[in-house]
């Protein structure tokens, strides 16, 4: 009993030293990751948080109108509200300290009503309104007859609180009726689910063009000797390096009605009049294909670089025909490679804007162009915030879904 | 004494150079064939007055005005801006009042030109247009445009709704001065994304305004709307692209004054500068695009007139494009075209 006890305390003491060691050398490691998880804290996480705010934030007119809200609280949503709801609103309009309240209360009512952009600017250009509630009422009357109508008034009840689902609703073509019940949009407002489903079409296909293209190309590569599969990656590489607008031009060039490619078959006779490959769907995809094709021909080119020639070679003296030794002992061996690639291209290409803007029609844009229209041209950040987040949703879904099949991490071997 | 001269010399450096940094404004523009003709008119010019421009080219991104003035970061002085951000950036506080005073006087410009925040630069026009060397049946109305049978061909359109569902409504019978009044109401809406529906299969879309008379010149398409001043820059590098006139969608463009910029005095004498009859002249001659200050026309002859939105002819069955309009629906309308196009 007294020996093991005094057995037991220097080892409890090499323990103890043991996990100070590991545990210092944690806090070592930590330390020198702490620049990165600082830098990704402050130029991922934060931006994506501030974003996933911005979706759902709504400020204006709770910000703006606070007394309009209150007064109406109880009324029914369908018909003309009380004189009292006008003698608010007019009260709320003459408290905002700045015209810049004013303009983004109006510009927020008017993405959820078209038309209260000028209604709200004429009231609050019209002040001072005085007078008991109901000369109010009849003075905004006069002003514009579309207080009367009910859309504008439900448009501020609606957004009373801080806080919105509207605009994540919009993105997934949904919104909240009167009473706040969610129902679809009507059918002439129904388009991101459309340009969703179209950007995982055409980010789909780049993906499978280019693996079609990169496998034999880097299966190739990789049974060159060193050298030469140098020379000819650096073949792979220039176009990697060059701008993507110039590559963009470059194609425009080439795949014009009287450019390279119409006038080069139209002389070999293999068609009578030019084809059209620009300004549509097939335009995006020859240009976005080409330029994400280095993306999938790396780490393709790594993973077979490392697969050892024996096992095919044993695969076949072991009486395998070549060719099922290629796909049962080669092909399943690069897996690895095809997923990397692939997850990189898809994920490249889902975010693609100035390819399809510049190469492709109405229909091929995808939904990148919709997020930076509603960045820079409507000013409509909360709605693009939205598309943003639906984006980043539908991205960590699928990265989900390739994790469960692949069982793997992404690996760039 | 010797020391004081010193002091007064370093001084008067002192001076001298931060008048020079006071003169010095960014004017940003919207870049091309216009640019051009601003810096030959403008900015150029002005220089001998003391005031150095750095012109800064963008696409009309209102978001980077908000920016600057969000942040109080103001780097801009002058921006030049499409006609609907004019009143959208006045209400939202991203602009300067103007004061005309220091300007021009407010007569003898264009009455669309004044306004609020913004001062009208130039006019222009978004037309139809075709290859004068490839088309043997020259257009003769807006429904011709829409009809493949009569003219068949490709079409370019702007890859949007604006003027596109004027131009629909034209072409369907709409009289010039109802296309608005159709336009705001459901069903004239619904029957202007028809009249686009039937064209569908045979419109190329453009996105940049060099796009379009680039795929006329290729033949890719045979009719295309088009801003007016690019049609005259590609006839002044030896194209033969035509205009056809009636129906065209005039508009202006405005500059304006980010809130908070800290160079309001050259900011006014720029704009004092460029606003005088005969430096807008100089522009003119430049670039197809109409002066905002009367007095200029005066200053030009025939040849530059027959080309500009402005002159008698060009713009008897214009249309004058409707900002409030498209303040107010243009979210919605475009929203609804890419619910269109998508379809």
């Amino acid at each position: 009993m007294s020996t093991s006890a005094s057995m037991n305390a220097p080892l409890g003491d090499l323990r103890e030293a043991l996990s100070r060691a590991e545990s210092r050398r944690k806090w070592r490691a930590f330390t020198l990751t702490l620049p990165l998880l600082v830098f990704l804290l402050l130029t991922l996480l934060i931006p994506i948080g501030a974003l996933l705010m911005r979706a759902v934030e709504n400020p204006e007119v709770a910000k703006a109108l606070p007394t309009t809200v209150e007064a109406l609280a109880g009324w029914d949503r369908t018909s003309q509200p009380q004189a009292a709801a006008y003698a608010a609103l007019v009260r709320d309009l003459s408290r905002l300290p700045d015209t810049a309240d004013a303009g983004a209360l109006a510009r927020r009512l008017n993405t959820e009503a078209p038309g209260a952009r000028s209604l709200i600017m004429g009231a609050y250009k019209a002040l001072p309104i005085e007078g008991d509630a109901e000369s109010v009422r009849q003075q905004l009357l006069d002003k514009d007859a579309r207080w009367a109508e009910p859309e504008f008034w439900q448009a501020i009840a609606k957004n009373g609180s801080r806080w919105t689902p509207d605009y994540l609703l919009a993105s997934v073509d949904l919104r909240r009726d009167a009473n706040g019940h969610v129902e679809r949009m009507p059918e002439e407002q129904r388009a991101y689910g459309g340009i969703l489903l179209r950007t995982f079409q055409i980010s789909l296909i780049v993906t499978l063009l280019c693996l079609l293209l990169a496998y034999p190309l880097s299966y190739w590569l990789s049974t060159l000797s060193e050298r030469k599969a140098n020379v000819l990656m650096i073949v792979v590489l220039v176009p990697f390096w060059t701008s993507i607008l110039v590559r963009v031009a470059a194609w425009i060039v080439l795949l014009q009605s009287e450019g390279l490619v119409n006038s080069a078959l139209l002389d070999i006779g293999v068609i009578s009049k030019p084809l059209e490959l620009l300004f549509n769907r097939t335009g995006v995809i020859i240009s976005m294909t080409h330029i994400l094709l280095p993306f999938m021909i790396l780490p393709l080119y790594s993973v077979m670089k490392s697969v050892p020639p024996t096992y095919v070679r044993a695969a076949v003296s072991l009486g395998s025909a070549p060719l099922a030794a290629f796909a049962r002992v080669y092909i399943p061996q690069t897996l690895p490679g095809v997923g990397a690639g692939a997850l990189l291209v898809f994920i490249l290409s889902i975010g693609y804007y100035i390819t399809p803007a510049l190469l492709g029609g109405a229909d091929d844009q995808m939904l990148s162009y919709y997020i930076a229209r509603y960045t820079n041209v409507e000013v409509n950040w909360g709605m693009a915030c939205a598309l943003g987040a639906l984006l980043l949703a539908a991205t960590m879904l699928l990265y989900g879904v390739y994790r469960r099949l692949g069982k793997t991490d992404l690996a760039l071997a | 004494m010797k020391k004081s001269l010193i002091a007064l010399a370093s001084l008067s450096v002192c001076f001298t150079l931060s008048a020079r940094a006071e003169d010095a404004i960014t004017v940003v523009n919207f870049g091309g064939a216009n640019a051009n003709a601003q810096k030959v008119a403008y900015y150029e010019p002005i220089a001998k007055e003391g005031i150095k421009v750095t012109a800064v080219e963008y696409n009309g991104e209102q978001a980077k005005v908000k920016a600057m003035v969000d942040t109080k970061n103001v780097t801009w002085d002058v921006v030049e801006v499409e006609s609907p951000d004019v009143a959208r950036g006045c209400d939202e506080g991203l602009f300067e009042k103007l004061d005309y005073s220091k300007i021009a006087p407010k007569a003898d410009l264009l009455p669309s030109a004044v306004s609020e925040c913004g001062v009208g630069v130039f006019v222009w026009s978004t037309v139809m247009a075709y290859n004068g060397d490839k088309l043997k049946t020259a257009p003769t109305s807006w429904a011709d445009f829409f009809d493949t049978k009569k003219i068949p061909g490709k079409r370019g359109m702007r890859k949007g709704a604006r003027y596109n569902l004027e131009f629909a409504l034209l072409a369907d019978g709409v009289k010039p001065a109802d296309i608005y009044k159709v336009l705001a109401t459901k069903e004239g809406a619904d029957r202007a994304f028809k009249k686009l529906t039937s064209l569908k299969p045979s419109i190329q879309w453009w996105e940049a305004g060099a796009q379009a008379p680039q795929i006329l010149v290729a033949g890719d398409v045979v009719l295309s709307t088009v801003y007016n001043g690019r049609i005259d820059a590609a006839n002044r590098e030896g194209r033969n692209l035509q205009i056809f006139w009636p129906g065209g969608i005039y508009d202006l463009d405005y500059w304006v004054i980010p809130k908070g910029t800290a160079k309001k005095d050259a900011v006014y004498k720029f704009l004092n500068f460029a606003m005088k009859p005969e430096n807008q002249a100089v522009y003119a001659q430049n670039i197809a695009y109409g002066p905002t200050n009367k007095k200029a026309l005066a200053k030009l002859d025939k040849k530059v007139l027959a080309d500009l939105p402005t002159s008698e002819k060009n713009a008897k069955d214009a249309l004058q494009f409707n900002t409030a309009f498209w303040a107010d629906q243009g979210e919605a309308l475009e929203k609804r075209f890419a619910a269109w196009a998508t379809q």
